[in-house]
């Protein structure tokens, strides 16, 4: 099975007035279709800069990345939205719903992308949304729902184009601990039932414990790299 | 389906903005009614200069001493009543020539006075020229023959001299010397702002004496139809400059006054319409001017959509649609305007208007094409956002 994404000594140089900054300074790892991965590290320790990397948003100055098998050096601005789209759903911090448009229209956006008809994407979006549990905030703009419900919104519109891989950085960020609850069990769920590849950046020692992968970045680097014990029969996919 | 959500989202970002995009497109309804209104003005001038030309009569054709040249100075006629014979036998028809000797004269009656064109001419000009005479009747060949002190008032001089009163069988006085009215022209209004009811017509013959000269200014020919109109023109040039060796002769047809006149309009029109097509290049900075801003504005959008698999090319289509959608309703806002404009002027001035289809679909081009030019640039910003730092800007 290939991994969903393989990273090879990985690095991120940003030029900053001159000077280069090493935001990654070569991380190598595999991400196992279905894992669920927390990477946690001190502030401006890469792990943003990592996920961004993942995702598809930005290429490594170093090294070799792969996403879903493809080497993301041989691809270009278009190509690597494609791969985005098919491969990838973000889950950020702020959220970034479109205003003025609806949650069902927010979560059919990657679909436009796809060219998807109209009427196809909003099935679909509902389906999704009301997966999420907001089957009843179909055509609520994002101003008439409460952080928690845009969160889930934002989910939603990461799942709807079945990714390989959900990645979120601190999601529950801007939350209150109920809601930041709730967003996490959704995302967790999602990863256990419908097998989607879970990184998520988190600060918070509980939420990263409860995966079963941790990721410690530090100035750069991969400091550990923490597996939980295969708990048989649970299982479905091979540990690296 | 990608390029029908750049369609909606283009129009929702224009609809988001009511005020802002009302006064983008400002600059492009002000060019776009400048050009449409300046094209009409050009175009109604032009067609009425071509109807009254055309009014004068058919297959005219004038026969002047020098060339018709915007670079010479006119030259002083050595024409008399010699040559006047020499072409009506080239001619062959008495009925077909006309001449004129020109002067600007006071005429008075009474304690009236108006200043007129006084036109030293033959019986013939009626038969020459569609001139309707309203009252009375046109000059006799006896009195041409005879040179008889009468005159055919133009309907401005009758007005001035004797208001609403009959001025057949009236005296005035040209220069000094009585004379007596035997018709008035009907009206026939103006003319590339020359009064054309201020002429006075008298016999030739008086004229000659009256302004002590044998000279004729210009003959009028008119040839049986248009096909023979070239080679009797160049006839009676033949038969002119044989008996003036030093001089040049022209003759120029109607279709040529026609031609040129037209090609100084049309030039005029076209200048006009240019200049005003520069205020649709300021229109069109604004329009880029306000692009840009809306791109950095919608940033964070950007950089989502981008998130989520918008390539480009995406983006990018979806300003240059934004900015093509507020250029193009700017441009059918102002062509709405620009025909109004048109219409109330036409309606409600003398100046002639005439609203051309080319000018619309010119000025709905042109603002389409302000739209692409002026949006390409903000679009190809939006197109090329790193979405990472897209999705970070606040
Ligand atoms: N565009 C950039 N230009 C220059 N330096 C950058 C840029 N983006 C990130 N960095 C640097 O890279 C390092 C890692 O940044 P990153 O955002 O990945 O940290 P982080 O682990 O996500 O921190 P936080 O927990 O605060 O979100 C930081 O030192 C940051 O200053
Ligand atoms: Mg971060």
């Amino acid at each position: 099975m290939t991994p969903a994404i393989e990273a090879i000594d990985v690095r991120r140089a940003y030029q900053l007035e001159g000077l280069e900054v090493q935001a990654l300074r070569g991380v190598s790892f595999t991400i196992e279709p279905g894992a669920h991965v927390a990477v946690v590290g001190p502030s401006g320790s890469g792990k943003s800069t990592l996920m961004h990397l993942i995702g598809g948003l930005d290429r490594p100055t170093g090294g070799r990345l792969l996403i879903d098998g493809r080497d993301v050096a041989g691809l270009g601005p278009a190509e690597l939205a494609t791969l985005r789209n098919e491969t990838i759903g973000f889950v950020f911090q702020s959220f970034h719903l479109l205003a003025r448009t609806s949650a069902v229209d927010n979560v059919a956006l990657p679909l436009v992308y796809r060219g998807l008809g109209a009427k196809a994407r909003r099935e679909k979006a509902r389906a999704v949304l009301e997966r999420v549990g907001l089957g009843h905030r179909l055509d609520h703009r994002p101003n008439q729902l409460s952080g928690g419900e845009q969160q889930r919104v934002a989910i939603a519109r990461a799942l709807v184009t079945d990714p390989a891989v959900l990645l979120a950085d601190e999601p529950t960020g801007n939350l209150d601990t109920a809601n930041g609850q709730a967003v996490l069990e959704l995302l967790e769920q999602l990863n256990r039932e419908a097998g989607v590849a879970l990184v998520m950046v988190t600060h918070d020692r509980e939420v990263a414990a409860r995966a079963r992968r941790r990721i410690h970045m530090r100035d750069g680097v991969i400091e550990q790299d923490e597996s939980d014990a295969p708990e048989t029969g649970d299982e479905i996919w091979e540990r690296p | 389906m990608r390029l029908a959500e750049a369609w909606r989202v283009a129009s929702a970002a224009l609809r988001a903005n009511r005020l802002r995009s009302g006064l983008t497109m400002l600059g492009m309804i002000i060019g776009v009614a400048a050009v449409v209104v300046l094209v009409a003005l050009g175009t109604g001038t032009k067609n009425e200069v071509e109807s009254q030309v055309e009014g004068l009569g058919a297959n005219l054709m004038f026969v002047v001493p020098g060339k018709v040249d915007f670079n010479s100075a006119p030259t002083a006629s050595p024409l008399d009543n010699t040559d006047l014979n020499d072409v009506v036998r080239v001619v062959g028809d008495r009925d077909r020539v006309a001449v004129t000797l020109t002067s600007g004269e006071t005429v008075r009656a009474g304690r009236n006075s108006a200043f007129t064109t006084v036109l030293g001419v033959m019986e013939t000009t009626p038969k020459v020229f569609v001139r309707t005479v309203a009252a009375g009747s046109y000059l006799t060949r006896a009195d041409v023959d005879t040179g008889r002190r009468v005159a055919v008032l133009g309907d401005g001089v009758a007005r001035k001299l004797f208001g609403e009163r009959s001025a057949v069988g009236q005296q005035i006085s040209i220069a000094g010397v009585r004379f007596r009215v035997v018709g008035v022209f009907a009206p026939l209004g103006q003319s590339l702002g020359v009064d054309r009811d201020s002429e006075v017509h008298i016999p030739i013959s008086t004229a000659q004496r009256l302004f002590a000269t044998n000279r004729i200014d210009a003959f009028a020919i008119k040839a049986p139809d248009n096909d023979t109109i070239g080679t009797l023109g160049d006839r009676v040039v033949a038969e002119l400059h044989k008996r003036h060796p030093d001089t040049e002769f022209s003759a120029v047809t109607q279709d040529q006054i026609l031609g040129v006149l037209g090609d100084i309009l049309g030039v005029l029109t076209t200048v006009l319409a240019a200049i005003a097509g520069i205020s649709l290049l300021v229109g069109g900075v604004g329009v880029s001017n306000i692009m840009l801003v809306s791109v950095r504005e919608r940033t964070k959008e950007i950089g989502l959509r981008k998130a989520v698999g918008a390539k480009p090319r995406d983006i990018g289509i979806q300003f240059l649609l934004e900015a093509v959608l507020l250029t193009t309703i700017g441009g059918i806002l102002g062509a709405v305007l620009g025909v109004t404009a048109s219409l109330v002027t036409a309606a409600l001035s003398p100046v002639p208007a005439t609203v051309t289809w080319w000018s619309l679909a010119l000025a709905f081009g042109v603002s389409a094409g302000v739209g692409i030019i002026f949006g390409v640039v903000p679009a190809q910003r939006a197109g090329k956002l790193d979405p990472v730092v897209a999705l970070r800007t606040e």
